[in-house]
């Protein structure tokens, strides 16, 4: 149980390339904090200072109040979950157990009774005398997790421990890794690229891009109040829709049609002195058949390009003709999802619409959104004109 | 490579074990010739029979009875398993540093190994005579075992860095976090991981030393230092044109024992993908 502070941490690699810079963090006794960002953002780096497997090249991390840069990882008192699990192939699942034991000459009578109980909450019993090779994906996952609980260490890191699993285990594992902390009470600092991962896990979630802390906040605030366009845009799932937009006379004329804005954005925008060219997103879920929403003011039809029933949700796709908004952030976030190259003529806009909508593939559909959950972005410099928090 | 197998064609299969059988048969025949002379009586040494007419352990109890052989025996034991563990401990050494970090003068330490291992024996043996002697290294035990720990460390090195590549970097991170110093990780989960390399290693070492023949007629005079090898060479009959066929053979033979015993001991340790497991799947 620990409380662990990252003090304006920087990482600097000898070649001059700034990994990590200035990071604040403080992650208190008990939490789960995720680190969260495309590859390449630092997250992993971060984490690995926390470990003690690189150094610190500027700032102070302290764990309980001391300042812990200079100490080695095992004078740490930190357990780590490897991605690739890191389980010792010579050693059976108990002998990997209860390893970190041993090494802190642990009497026998104490390694057998914390691994066995290690073993039975990670539902390893039947395993223990069983080598690495012989486990599957996901037995070789809760090994690595018991060789972190039975030590009882002051905090555990996780290193992206469910991305090697597939998809329907990855969802298992993820209540259970969720469930066992809240029952250990353990600190943990986890690592993770996807953004589901950590709406779902986390406490409060730090979003980091190149290096530097994006946001930090609960996943739901997160995903209401992004600071700005790349948190917008990586928090989210299908991903906010994002659309070039002209604010004029109180209004706001995008490719969707031009409308009023509402008292509520009106006074945020005012305050935040927004240029006239912004960026406007909207998410999936504020979309509505026209058909089901009573008082239409903000609507606009479009073709149905794709349909996908979900069986509670539809999810229509529309291409809005005109510009596509472009920043820097929106370039990045394509790149990470492997869209970079798919921009054909015009926007594509993603909505979700309730069951009982009548959208069909192909045929023109009345849609009506929320013009109250507009957000507004800088261009230049992607902060969010509409952020209230 | 199931599919392959049932896919192939009687004929083909059928090919391929005459093949085999004749590579087996063309390196197994000079072998079983020298046994086969070794149990020979002298009468019957040049009858040209390959299964002996009249069997004899005779040359057995000869070279046995003789010190020259039982000391060149002791020597070469001797000689090649100090040799085999001091390259293999420092060629673990050395081979971990080159496979883990990164030192300036890496590539040149790689580079000016293997110049060694490449640089033709003979050429060296006068300069290594002339250096011996003014030393008073010529004709002792670490006369022979140094030569053969500098060219077995080159083959040590290579071998020894290739398995080490090969264990993953993070079960090193584990075992740190775990609360390892690097003594204890090295010791606890690289050492036992690298051992089937460390064991095909010294193999390869011991086979190395034990055959050398160049070094041990070279540097050597008396049974104080010479080896099986050299000693075989100096086999004679119990007078000048007596023939020592049958001795020498029988030596050759019992030299052979050894190297089949420490190939079979060591060969249960090398247990091929001994490191499965230990990432993702």
């Amino acid at each position: 149980m620990a409380e662990i502070v990252l003090d304006k941490v920087t990482k600097r690699y000898p070649d001059g390339a700034l990994a990590v810079s200035d990071v604040d963090i403080e992650i208190a006794d008990g939490e789960f904090l995720i680190l969260v960002g495309p590859s390449g953002c630092g997250k992993s780096t971060t984490l690995n200072m926390i470990a003690g497997l690189e150094d610190i090249t500027d700032g102070e991390l302290r764990i309980d109040g001391q300042r812990v840069n200079e100490r080695a990882p095992k004078d740490r008192d930190i357990a780590m979950v490897f991605q690739s699990y890191a389980l010792y192939p010579h050693m059976s699942v108990r002998e990997n157990m209860a390893f970190p034991l041993r090494l802190a000459k642990v009497d026998n009578q104490t390694v057998n009774q914390k691994v066995d109980e290690a073993a039975r909450i990670l539902d390893l019993t039947q395993h223990l005398d069983r080598k690495p090779a012989n486990l599957s994906g996901g037995q070789r996952q809760r090994v690595a997790m018991g060789r972190a609980i039975v030590r009882d260490p002051k905090a555990f890191l996780m290193d992206e421990p469910l991305s090697n699993l597939d998809a329907k285990l990855r969802v298992q594992m993820r209540t259970s890794v969720s469930k066992l902390q809240k029952r250990l009470g353990t600190t943990t600092v986890y690592v993770t690229h996807d953004q589901t991962e950590a709406m779902t896990l986390g406490d409060r979630v730090v979003v980091m891009r190149g290096g530097h802390v994006q946001q930090i906040g609960s996943p739901q605030f997160l995903y209401e109040q992004p600071a700005n366009l790349f948190v917008a845009g990586f928090i989210g799932s299908p991903s906010m829709n994002f659309l070039p937009a002209t604010l004029e006379n109180g209004g706001l004329s995008t490719p969707l049609g031009a409308f009023p804005l509402t008292d509520r954005i009106r006074l945020l925008v005012e305050g935040a002195n927004a240029p006239r060219e912004v960026i406007m997103g909207l998410r999936p879920e504020h979309f509505e058949d026209a058909a089901l929403v009573d008082g239409q003011s903000t609507t606009f039809e479009a073709t149905v390009d794709v349909l996908e029933s979900m069986g509670s949700d539809k999810f229509a796709y529309f291409t809005v003709e005109g510009e596509t908004a472009t920043s820097a952030e929106l370039e990045e976030l394509a790149a990470d999802a492997g869209s970079a190259d798919l921009t054909d003529s015009g926007a594509q806009i993603v909505t979700r619409l309730s069951a009982a909508s009548a959208a069909k593939q192909g045929t023109p559909l009345d849609v009506w959104f929320d013009a109250d959950k507009v957000q507004l972005f800088d261009p230049a410099d992607g902060r969010n004109l509409t952020y209230s928090g | 490579m199931a599919a392959i197998g049932t896919a192939a064609p009687a004929g083909a299969k059928a090919r391929w074990a005459l093949i085999d059988i004749l590579v087996v048969v063309y390196a197994l025949v000079p072998v079983l010739w020298i046994v086969s002379l070794s149990f020979k009586t002298k009468e019957t040494l040049t009858d040209g029979n390959f299964v002996p007419r009249s069997w004899t352990w005779q040359n057995y109890v000869d070279i046995f009875n003789t010190t020259e052989f039982i000391r060149a025996l002791v020597n070469s034991i001797g000689i090649a398993l100090i040799a085999t563990v001091i390259a293999v401990v420092l060629g673990t050494m050395a081979a971990y540093a080159i496979a883990r970090l990164e030192f300036p003068g890496k590539r040149a330490l790689v580079g000016v190994s293997l110049l060694i291992a490449m640089f033709p024996q003979v050429s060296l043996v006068s300069p290594l005579f002339e250096m011996e002697r003014g030393l008073g290294l010529f004709d002792t035990w670490p006369g022979l075992i140094l030569p053969y720990i500098t060219f077995a460390l080159p083959l040590a090195i290579y071998t020894l860095s290739a398995f080490f590549r090969e264990i993953p970097w993070e079960l090193e991170k584990a075992a740190k976090m775990d609360g390892a110093t690097p003594a204890q990780a090295f010791r606890r989960v690289i050492a036992p991981l690298a051992a089937p390399g460390v064991f095909t290693t010294a193999i390869l070492v011991f086979i190395f030393c034990w055959n050398d023949f160049l070094f041990a007629i070279s540097l050597t005079s008396t049974e104080a230092s010479r080896t099986v090898p050299a000693a075989l060479s100096f086999f004679t009959g119990s007078s000048q044109f007596e023939d020592p066929t049958g001795t020498v053979s029988a030596a050759a033979v019992v030299i052979t024992v050894p190297i089949i015993l420490f190939v079979l001991f060591f060969q249960r340790r090398i247990v091929a993908g001994l490191t499965s497991g230990a990432v993702k799947g």
